[in-house]
């Protein structure tokens, strides 16, 4: 076999007195895809830019890592720079904040090229519309004159990729580049990367957290946990056949599936939204005219009965939110109207307060959902605030503890602040909350989507269970295919503000009919099944 | 790095408490009583007896000092809160109800801001007389707009949380939502400015004064001392070194201790 193209031995940082990576060891050859796969917080981040030797000041490294042979560790900042963009690509997570907001896409590009060789300005933007080209960004249509806010989120990861390529760097490091895009996006850009390795026997790091993302692409994984490589190897035997405990555990928790009986049908609708329409004012263009106002929600119909799990799927700016928002009441429709428990909720002043109880919500970001200063106790009870006469003092703590336990917290975390937990543990409190009124329905938005895998079976699995204990139904809001797959019973699937298809949830899966779900469904990176 | 910012909180708290615990003392005790004039005694430099000297009536200047340093804290800290008072409240509705109320509230504080603090006093000056109470309605006034920007600032972000989401959800209006959520989590921002607040009422204080538009003969005021020591800079110089002196330091210290506030309330915990 050949050198390898990128080597890294016995690697440990530690970062302030918290050891972050031990002893770690791995390879990759030119034209080999190595998926580094673990858990956030594993390590997998800061073992890339350790690569790059893009650590922060306070952080100390052992060990070396070597690129075709020469060794980068002990370099210099200034003599690491010429490597950086030159032999080494990378791309990142968030297409947002990576590329320059006033700079032309063309010119951002142009600049990598610029900063390595000496090259003319023509020559760049030359260079740079082929690199653009490749990224599947055809630089005639224009596209080297455009700013970034004008691009889509996977436009902008393919500016990204056309930056980290336009070197033709013999390595590329990819930290999650797909998370942050939706399912038919994400396999566009893996595509695109898979052939560009292919075409110029490059080696790609590919970090991330989606087994079924490393299942499609990589020809060999590493699993990180806790800062060391438990496991490496082929992609398809360690998928199938894994040695460790902790790459089995992440292989069930990805595969996770809840075993359910088929729900009764019969049961009455607790929530029903007919033909919701609401519209968002744009800003006017002419003085004479006000703009056509953006429809995000066109004529859309759902209903939950009661005890039943309904998946509601689409990807991001297709209205979910919008929807969810006024079922909730929180924003009121220019059309239509949500009924719940039989009764007019949506635009009806007076039931509001009365109604509200019957339906709370969990929402996505666990660390943004709770105020910081208040105890989980104060937290969990705000809901009271429904009640004609709320409980007091010790039937208030009663009942809290109640919840708290429910969910799988203990009591006693009741006076603790929300700063004190996990981002799991802060997603129990969250659905606590929604509890404690017991509801007819929960909303769900997003609520598993920052969750790592683990995390999120131990949290759907504990929804299944409690939808059965207490007969509540829920709505569960997701852009991900695997998660509503996972729980619902029955699934509507959403795209540009409508409701393309409604079904049960397995035979929409099994036999989507409408194109836009053949193409989600097509499009979601699968897990080989032995 | 982290230890200066850290002395630079711990010199600006004592050099505030230090200003503040004098003007309390002042209240019950002074080495004279600076309101008995003795001309025996007048424009004697700084000895053991009168250790910041007398003034051209007499006055010892020590205690005409403490007892301006009352003058001081109390415009600055009674116009700060006529500012947290009305502009906080304001801000607060401002960013709950959006829409035509905010752009009314906020625009009325625009034509506040318009005038400075001085300007608006001489006016007031005009209509109701000089007085330590129409400087500190003046300087307050001036603080209205600036409690009421940085609190809608720091609600509007608030409101984009998902807690306040999470409470609306709980079926809680927007004015309990403000006073539950919002207000417990802007008192940081809302120390820090009033720090900053503070030092600027101790100028504007030092400044009306000076020009004779605050507190009026026989209270002792810094601004005024630094006005009548003026004539006299070449016979005794240390007159105006006194209160000059004390005036740059308080608010030396007032500014130190708003800075490490801000900063503290910055640092990612």
């Amino acid at each position: 076999m050949t050198a390898p193209l990128l080597e890294i031995a016995d690697l440990s940082v530690a970062i302030g007195a918290t050891r972050i990576i031990e002893n770690l060891s791995l390879q990759v050859h030119a034209g080999e895809i190595l998926g580094l796969v673990g858990a956030s917080g594993s390590g997998k981040s800061v073992t890339a830019l350790a690569v790059m030797q893009l650590l922060p000041p306070s952080a100390t490294m052992t060990g070396t890592v070597r690129l075709r042979g020469e060794t980068l560790t002990g370099k210099t900042d200034a003599q690491m720079q010429p490597i950086r963009g030159r032999d080494v690509g990378m791309v990142f997570q968030e297409p947002m904040t990576a590329l320059n907001p006033l700079m032309r896409i063309g010119d951002q590009v142009a600049e990598t090229l610029r900063l390595h060789s000496a090259v003319s300005a023509l020559a760049a933007r030359e260079a740079a519309r082929e690199a653009l080209d490749l990224a599947g960004l055809s630089g005639e249509q224009g596209a080297l004159d455009r700013f970034p806010y004008e691009l889509s989120g996977g436009q902008r990861q393919r500016v990204a990729i056309a930056m980290a390529m336009v070197m033709s760097p013999p390595l590329l490091i990819a930290d999650e580049p797909t998370t942050a895009l939706d399912v038919i996006t994400q396999a566009q850009v893996l595509r695109l990367l898979q052939e560009l390795v292919r075409a110029r026997n490059m080696g790609l790091v590919l970090v991330t957290h989606d087994l079924a993302v490393m299942a499609q692409l990589a020809d060999r994984v590493a699993v990180m946990h806790q800062g060391e490589i438990v496991e490496q190897g082929a992609t398809p035997e360690l998928l199938l056949r894994p040695r460790h405990p902790y790459t089995a555990a992440l292989l069930a928790a990805a595969a996770f599936t809840h075993k359910r009986v088929a729900r009764q049908v019969s049961s009455p609708e607790v929530l029903q939204a007919c033909g919701i329409i609401r519209e968002y004012p744009r800003q006017r263009r002419s003085l004479w005219r006000a703009a056509a106002p953006l429809r995000a929600l066109d004529d859309v119909s759902l209903s939950v009965h009661a005890g039943e799990t309904v998946g509601l799927v689409g990807e991001s700016g297709s209205g979910k939110s919008s929807l969810l928002r006024v079922i909730l009441a929180l924003d009121r429709s220019q059309a239509g109207q949500v009924r719940l428990l039989g009764e007019e909720f949506s635009n009806a002043a007076g039931n509001l307060h009365r109604l509200r109880r019957a339906i709370q919500v969990v929402f996505q970001d666990p660390y943004g959902s709770f105020d910081p200063k208040w105890t989980v106790e104060r937290l969990i009870a705000e809901p009271f605030f429904l009640l004609n006469a709320p409980p007091l003092a010790a039937e208030r703590r009663r009942k809290v503890a109640i919840v708290l336990e429910q969910v799988g917290l203990a009591a006693t975390d009741a006076q603790r602040l929300p700063h004190e937990f996990s981002g799991g543990e802060r997603q129990r409190i969250a659905i606590a909350r929604a509890l404690i009124t017991e509801p007819a329905v929960i909303a769900f938005d997003e609520a598993v989507s920052a969750l790592d895998v683990l995390l999120r079976e131990q949290i759907l699995e504990l929804l299944a269970q409690l939808a059965e204990r207490l007969n509540v139904a829920y709505l569960f809001v997701s852009h991900d295919l695997q998660v509503i797959r996972a729980i619902a019973d029955r699934v509507y699937v959403m795209q540009r503000g409508r409701i393309v298809e409604e079904g049960p949830t397995e035979s929409v899966f099994a036999s989507p009919r409408h194109a836009y779900t053949q193409a989600l469904i097509a499009a979601t990176p699968k897990l080989p099944v032995n | 790095m982290k230890d200066s910012r850290h002395t630079g909180l711990i010199a600006g708290a004592v050099i505030t408490a230090f200003f503040i615990g004098m003007a309390l003392i002042a209240q019950y005790w002074t080495p004279f009583d600076p309101r008995v004039l003795l001309i025996v005694d007048k424009l004697q430099a700084p000895n053991t007896h009168h250790w910041f000297g007398t003034d051209q009536l007499g006055r010892d200047v020590l205690s005409m000092i403490m007892l301006g340093a009352q003058t001081s804290v109390g415009v600055a800290a009674l116009s700060v809160i006529i500012g947290v008072f009305v502009g906080v409240p304001l801000g607060l509705f401002a960013a709950a109800r959006r829409g035509a109320i905010d752009e009314l509230v906020m625009r009325g504080n625009d034509v506040i801001f318009a005038f400075p603090a001085l300007l608006l006093a001489i006016l007031m000056t005009a209509v109701f007389g000089p007085g330590a109470v129409n400087a500190i309605i003046a300087i307050g006034i001036f603080n209205i707009p600036v409690f009421a920007r940085v609190t809608r600032a720091g609600a509007l972000q608030l409101w984009t949380r998902d807690y306040a989401l999470a409470a609306r959800v709980a079926g809680k209006g927007p004015f309990r939502i403000s006073w539950e959520h919002m207000l417990p989590n802007l008192v940081g921002l809302l120390v820090v400015q009033g720090t900053i607040q503070f030092s600027l009422g101790v100028i504007a204080e030092a400044g009306l004064s000076y020009v004779g538009l605050s507190a009026q003969p026989p209270t002792p005021s810094w601004g005024r001392m630094l006005n009548e020591a003026q004539t006299l800079t070449a016979l005794a110089p240390y007159l105006a070194l006194f209160p000059g002196f004390a005036v740059l330091l308080f608010v030396l210290g007032l500014n130190l201790l708003g800075e490490g506030l801000r900063r503290r309330a910055e640092r990612p915990s």
